[in-house]
């Protein structure tokens, strides 16, 4: 009987499953964030009353999963928390305050009536930093850490280039669409009118953002170059832009029709494609450009004792997320405060 | 100017995690408080039970959201500010906080928006599942980071390799180290005590104001009962947990006694000031051979002091010597309240005491104080190490941090905190001056087809607590 060599197969599961839980925040709490992106922009606060409802219930459990990316990553790649964090102090300083204030928001604005203003700023303008906030440190993974013996050792402000601006303008349209997408599914009258007619223009602008993101990526790393842009590598890959492209096409015909959830999920379909364009410029690299998952990862006993549990317990909080999406199906009315 | 990174890491840890503990030490309780109040109105079907509920949900809603925005920020502070100490003992706390977030977290939101949410969606059962859901959640989730802290305070299960990187032997071990039962039991407790205390305090309240009656008589009722079990329990696990850290953390109790000297027979110093340079502590009021008694149980048992260890491994004794006391004073004050409330209800009385009510407000945050006290005795009697006796905290700082990155977040820190918190105890105090609606309950909701639509919306513009303009 051969032995299965875990400390090789071990950090590939796990890079699996952290992807699985970067993808599903991005999803989830995408949308949401999108939402109160597009939010001081609705008509009247009545819209922003649905669109605030169309989450209310959710949007903990989405931001929840950022919480197992770190926590995830800090126990099966403590290496890459320990690099990769202090790298991006200050963008991620951005992002928890900016989620202060926009989770708290959630529950005070319906508490509140003269400083409900206040809150509704506290939602917009902690999502949008948020977002922004994440953006900047994707783009600096993509572009990769200073690192020496394990520990980051570049300066304070590595990440602010004009690479991850550029990415972080493109999350929040990304982001933004995703939000507006998930409207058209789940409200009805003028506001799904609006979205509807949102729609295109935020495709357009996401879809330019990726276009030069995705043209801007092979230049900062001649790995990534090459893995792209040579024979036969080129004809495997190049389904991936083809693809996306005729997604973004199909998104552009619905979005503006009678379809309730097929834009959502062409949305959704356009986030899991650059996902998997990201992938393959990357692999097998957790802390870019040049620790791979095996020099990252826990050892088998800590990644083996985790595996154990997740094995069961991640298919567990699907169903039950899946249950708590059941509740409170269908479209969100205007006054139809599911407030407690 | 320079600023020192690692100071001022550990001033922005203390900070963000003294403000994120009185939430979960708040919500604890108040879960398993509403599931009481939920299976009470679903197995009698008295309204009182589900108003109650409904008013104590709003509360534990803007408390539960702000422990959830402050905890996330801890979650990453690890790796932002503490790097080494994250690589170094991420294969053990790492696979902890893993499963405390798929075992708890995602238990807690999910059914979080249920059970605030769903009234008027899903069938009562569904509803006091939901809400039991949460309460089990907030107790995983207290299970897994006490076991975390525990493993950093009197780590084991592991074996360290040369690069000073820790690996785990034994899973058992690294869960259940020595000081976890008895960290576990205090905690809890503690977070009960607390929530019992401010519904005490609030039901105490709405009496003083002959104001909803008959649910302020059963909260009164409720919370003491589990105050009078409760306080003296907490005085004997406090006991218990003040033996295993001697035994495990000796240093540390030296620090909370305020002993210089290794000796036999030690006495219990009531009021004194540590000093660390002059290496004594002055002015002490002390009684004989009782600090020997209650932690050796023996009148001349051998008690510990900070000579023992050089002056650079010792805890910053003055600190941890008056959190301790006003911990422990707290709880001979809550005992004390415990033995009132007996002999009031004893009397028939008590619901009618103006001097006790009053006493019972006036103690609304004795909880909080106690728990956060405890939290800075146990803490900071663990410096100057991270991992006790393993990893100095000073080493466990991130590398590449600038004093003034550290300053910067820092400050947003507060100020955002300075923002949040009292807007959410204005919105809370709000909550409570409301009272519960005692209006009638609407009928629960269908569980199939589509969701039902209420005529007149429980939402928002009646829902505000401020003053119309």
């Amino acid at each position: 009987m051969s032995t299965i060599d875990w400390a090789a197969h071990l950090p590939v599961i796990w890079a699996g499953i952290a992807v699985v839980a970067v993808v599903m925040y991005v999803l989830l709490d995408g949308f949401d964030l999108g939402i109160g992106i597009l939010f001081p922009y609705a008509g009247n606060d009545d819209d922003r009353d649905v669109m605030m409802n169309t989450v209310a219930p959710i949007w903990d459990g989405n931001e929840t999963w950022l919480v197992l990316g770190g926590g995830g990553m800090l126990a099966a790649f403590p290496v890459a928390y320990a690099t990769i964090l202090p790298g991006t102090y200050l963008p991620l300083l951005v992002m928890l305050i900016a989620l202060i204030f926009r989770g708290v928001a959630f529950e005070f604005r319906f508490k509140a009536r003269t400083s409900r203003h206040v809150w509704d700023r506290s939602f917009h303008y902690g999502s949008l930093f948020a977002t922004f906030a994440q953006g900047l440190v994707l783009g600096s993974f993509i572009q990769g850490f200073e690192v020496e013996n394990r520990t980051f050792v570049g300066g304070p402000f590595d990440w602010l280039t004009p690479f991850t601006v550029l990415c972080g303008v493109a999350l929040v349209a990304g982001y933004a669409l995703l939000g507006c997408t998930w409207l058209i599914w789940r409200t009805e009258g003028h506001l799904r009118e609006w979205c509807a007619q949102l729609c295109r223009p935020l495709l357009l602008a996401v879809m330019i953002f990726v276009g030069i993101v995705s043209l801007w990526t092979p230049f900062l790393d001649n790995d990534i170059a090459m893995r792209w842009f040579t024979m036969p590598n080129l004809l495997y890959l190049s389904p991936v832009p083809v693809v996306t492209f005729l997604v973004a096409l199909g998104l552009w015909r619905t979005g503006t029709r009678r379809h309730d959830v097929v834009p959502f999920l062409l949305a959704m379909s356009l986030f899991l494609l650059s996902f998997l364009g990201l992938g393959i410029s990357l692999w097998p690299n957790v802390v870019p450009p040049d620790i791979s998952i095996w020099e990252a990862a826990a050892p088998p006993a800590s990644q083996g004792f985790m595996l154990a549990g997740m094995v069961f317990l991640v298919p567990l909080v699907i169903c039950y997320t899946v249950f708590c999406y059941y509740v409170f199906r269908g479209k969100v009315r205007p006054g139809e405060g599911y407030h407690h | 100017m320079e600023l020192d990174p690692i100071f001022l890491s550990r001033v922005q840890f203390a900070f963000t995690i003294s403000f994120h503990v009185l939430f979960p030490a708040f919500t604890v309780g108040l879960a398993a408080w509403i599931v009481v109040l939920e299976g009470l109105w679903w197995g009698t079907g008295r309204d009182v039970y589900g108003q109650l509920s409904r008013f104590w949900t709003k509360i534990f809603a803007v408390s539960f959201g702000m422990g959830v925005v402050s905890g996330i920020v801890m979650s990453f502070q690890f790796g932002t500010n503490w790097s080494v100490m994250s690589q170094q003992t991420g294969n053990v706390v790492g696979p902890l906080i893993a499963y405390e977030v798929v075992t708890a977290f995602f238990l807690e939101a999910t059914f979080l928006g249920v059970m605030l949410f769903g009234q008027n969606r899903v069938p009562r059962g569904l509803h006091f599942f939901s809400s039991l859901m949460v309460a089990i959640g907030t107790l995983i989730s207290t299970f897994w980071i006490l076991s975390a802290n525990s493993w950093l305070q009197t780590p084991g299960g592991f074996e360290r390799g040369p690069d000073g990187v820790f690996a785990v032997v034994d899973w058992w071990q690294v869960i259940f180290t020595p000081s976890f039962p008895y960290r576990l039991a205090h905690m809890v407790t503690g977070a009960f005590l607390t929530t019992a205390f401010v519904v005490a305090a609030v039901s105490a309240w709405h009496l003083l104001k002959r104001r909803t009656v008959p649910h302020a008589q059963i909260g009164l009722s409720m919370s003491l009962g589990l105050i009078c079990v409760l306080a003296p329990l907490q005085i004997f696990i406090g006991d218990l947990h003040g033996l295993n850290t001697l035994e495990h953390q000796p240093t540390k109790v030296a620090a909370m006694e305020g002993h210089w000297e290794r000796q036999r027979g030690a006495s219990l110093i009531l009021f004194g000031l540590p000093d660390m340079e002059a290496e004594t502590t002055h002015y002490e009021i002390a009684i004989p051979k009782l600090s020997a008694l209650i932690l050796t149980h023996s009148l001349d048992g051998e008690t510990p002091g900070l000579l023992d260890v050089a002056p650079e491994d010792r805890p910053y004794a003055p600190v941890v010597f008056w959190t301790f006391r006003i911990m422990v004073g707290l709880g001979l004050v809550m005992l004390a309240i415990a033995v009132w409330s007996l002999y009031l209800r004893a009397r028939g009385r008590l619901f009618d005491s103006p001097v006790f009510l009053r006493t019972l407000v006036a103690c609304l945050p004795i909880g909080f104080i106690a728990i956060l006290a405890g939290w800075f005795t146990t803490e900071i009697g663990r410096q100057p190490y991270m991992v006790y006796g393993l990893l100095r905290t000073a080493d466990a700082a991130t590398p590449s941090l600038s004093g003034w990155s550290v300053l910067v977040s820092l400050l947003a820190f507060i100020v955002a905190y300075g923002v949040i918190f009292p807007s959410g105890v204005y919105y809370m105090v709000r909550l409570v001056q409301g009272g519960p609606d005692t209006g009638e309950i609407r009928p629960p909701g269908l569980a199939e087809g589509r969701p039902q639509h209420q005529k007149r919306p429980l939402s928002v513009p009646e829902e505000s607590l401020e003053p119309a303009e």
